[in-house]
């Protein structure tokens, strides 16, 4: 095992990322100027002072698109490790291993296609 | 002719940087401690990528390159008065950048608005630790490194997200709630395409999928070109470049989920999203682009030059796109992601695995049935993406509408000049 195939290097790296980081907040800190007024503090809506709070409703679609990405996602993790062992299954089992795969990526196609005719796709 | 045609183990062999570092870590290692060895390799890993390909490639393509082409594309001079050419623009904006006041609103959350670009900049230092800059050129030889690179590319959603809601803006809020919104939908076809990718090469790792596209002599990008093409969009749109950028939509929602920040923060997270679509590009160069191999050509440049070159290449497509494409609009982004480019990801994930089926039963025409793929997968790509589109409702203009010079301007006509 030589010094290039150990994961000991991305801890170093995260180390070295967070230096980066504060060296450059710490130098902003020293030369920027800091003085407090009273106007500075109020939050930005178009140089008026902010109406209500922060809390703005937002559309359910978002939720919708998480569930649907949750599912195609935990999809994406089933088939990786069946992509990378494909040939040595292949060998083994032949045409099996194919027909198995595709029989899940339809079951999740069905969903997808459920979700469609409801109407989950529509951004209105 | 005898010239130095493959990369030595001498030190004074530059084309493989490695063997400048490689006897002074293994004298470290055996003379002085083991454990100061493994830090010092990753060390001087990280500082040499860092000097040969993140910072100039930051600050000469990122900035100024990005900034310079787009003015030449737009009719504009782009940046020429710090220094011949404006050549140092970007270094005087990192130097206003550090004089600027950072505003912090009173009732923002103040903790988690620090931290946001400290997780927003931390994870790109690691995405380059396992890109492979020649045969032994790599800080980390990971062997599940193509999901490593899709984990820790998208944590900086997280961070957009952080920003977006300790602003205590509504601006900033929808920008956020946009960006996570987008940037999971295109992750899967992003995945799916990748998946393709895996089957043929059978690695996870980068530098096995470098070493196969110099096996094979093919590049992935070319027999793969759905994979290839769902692959630029989908990080263009993570990314936030230009075309896809509704999370920081100026003409929409102020400056997205980046309101609130000034001054270094907010040029942590300008200068890291450059910083990320390096990565991308070094990926992207990396699995579909054959990395620093070149049908033999490595074997007389640097390798890791040739990987230096087409990153820049393939980020000159993103400035390209960036700069003559119009912004879409949500809904239609949402639609693209969900409704064309998911099934379209699916149909190549299932061709690229028929092909998969077939190659292992090619056992002494290998190389001919790769070129017979890349072939039908060009044809397969048009059909299934022509196919799609018509099947979603798609016509293409049969009478386009050339532009033409009028002589009035904003409807005004002047006198004589009316239209009849």
């Amino acid at each position: 095992m030589s010094f290039y195939d150990s994961w000991s290097a991305l801890m170093i790296g995260t180390i070295a990322g967070f230096i980066l980081v504060f060296t450059a907040l710490i130098a902003a800190r020293i030369f920027g100027p800091f003085a407090s007024e009273r106007g500075k503090g109020v939050s930005y809506e178009c140089g008026m002072l902010p109406i209500g709070s922060r809390w703005a409703q937002v559309n359910v679609r978002y939720y919708l698109i998480a569930i649907l990405f949750l599912i195609f996602d935990v999809e994406a993790v089933f088939i990786f490790p069946w992509a990378v062992t494909f040939v040595r299954q292949a060998e083994e089992f032949g045409m099996f291993v194919f027909y198995e795969m595709l029989v899940f990526i339809a079951v999740l196609v069905l969903g997808l296609g459920y979700a469609w005719r409801r109407g989950v796709l529509e951004w209105k | 002719m005898a010239l130095p045609m493959l990369l030595t183990d001498h030190w004074y062999d530059i084309r493989d940087l490695s063997n400048l570092t490689n006897p002074l870590l293994d004298f470290v290692g055996d003379n002085i401690s083991s454990e100061l060895a493994y830090i010092l390799g990753p060390l001087i890993g990280f500082i040499a990528s860092f000097l040969i390909f993140v910072l100039p490639s930051q600050l000469y393509v990122g900035v100024y390159g990005e900034r310079k082409l787009i003015g030449r594309i737009q009719s504009r001079l782009g940046p020429n008065r710090v220094g011949p050419f404006g050549l140092i623009q970007p270094i005087a904006d990192a130097i206003k950048l550090m004089q600027k006041e950072a505003l912090t609103p009173k009732t923002a959350d103040t903790i988690i608005m620090n931290l946001a670009p400290v997780v927003f900049v931390a994870p790109a230092v690691l995405l380059f630790a396992v890109i492979p800059f020649g045969p032994r050129m790599i800080v980390a030889n990971v062997n599940v490194a193509l999901l490593y690179y899709l984990a820790v590319s998208s944590l900086p959603v997280l961070a957009a997200f952080m920003a977006g809601w300790s602003g205590n803006n509504k601006y900033s809020l929808f920008g956020a709630m946009r960006i996570v919104a987008m940037s999971i939908s295109y992750e899967v076809p992003l995945v799916l395409a990748m998946l393709g990718v895996v089957l043929f090469t059978d690695t996870l790792s980068l530098q096995g999928m470098v070493l196969w596209q110099k096996e094979w002599d093919i590049w992935v990008g070319m027999l793969m070109p759905v994979a290839f093409v769902i692959y630029f969009i989908c990080v263009s749109a993570e990314l936030n470049r230009t075309p896809t950028d509704i999370a920081e939509a100026e003409s929409e929602i102020v400056a997205g989920y980046l309101t609130e920040y000034s001054g270094m923060k907010w040029g942590l997270f300008y200068g890291m999203d450059i910083g990320y679509a390096l990565a991308a590009s070094a990926f992207a160069a990396t699995v579909f682009l054959g990395g620093w191999s070149m049908f033999g050509l490595d074997k007389i440049v640097p390798p890791w030059l040739l990987l230096v070159a087409k990153t820049h290449l393939f980020y000159m497509i993103f400035i390209w796109t960036r700069g003559t494409l119009p912004r879409l609009r949500i809904d239609q982004l949402m639609a693209f992601a969900w409704k064309f480019m998911l099934p379209v990801a699916l149909a190549n994930l299932l061709l690229v695995a028929t092909e998969r089926m077939l190659w292992v039963d090619a056992f002494d025409s290998k190389q001919v049935f790769l070129f017979l793929f890349m072939i039908v997968n060009f044809a397969s790509a048009a059909a299934i993406i022509y196919a799609w589109a018509r099947f979603l409702g798609y016509k293409p203009e049969n009478h386009p509408t050339k532009p033409r010079l009028v002589k009035e301007a904003g409807g005004y006509v002047p006198v004589g000049r009316e239209v009849r």
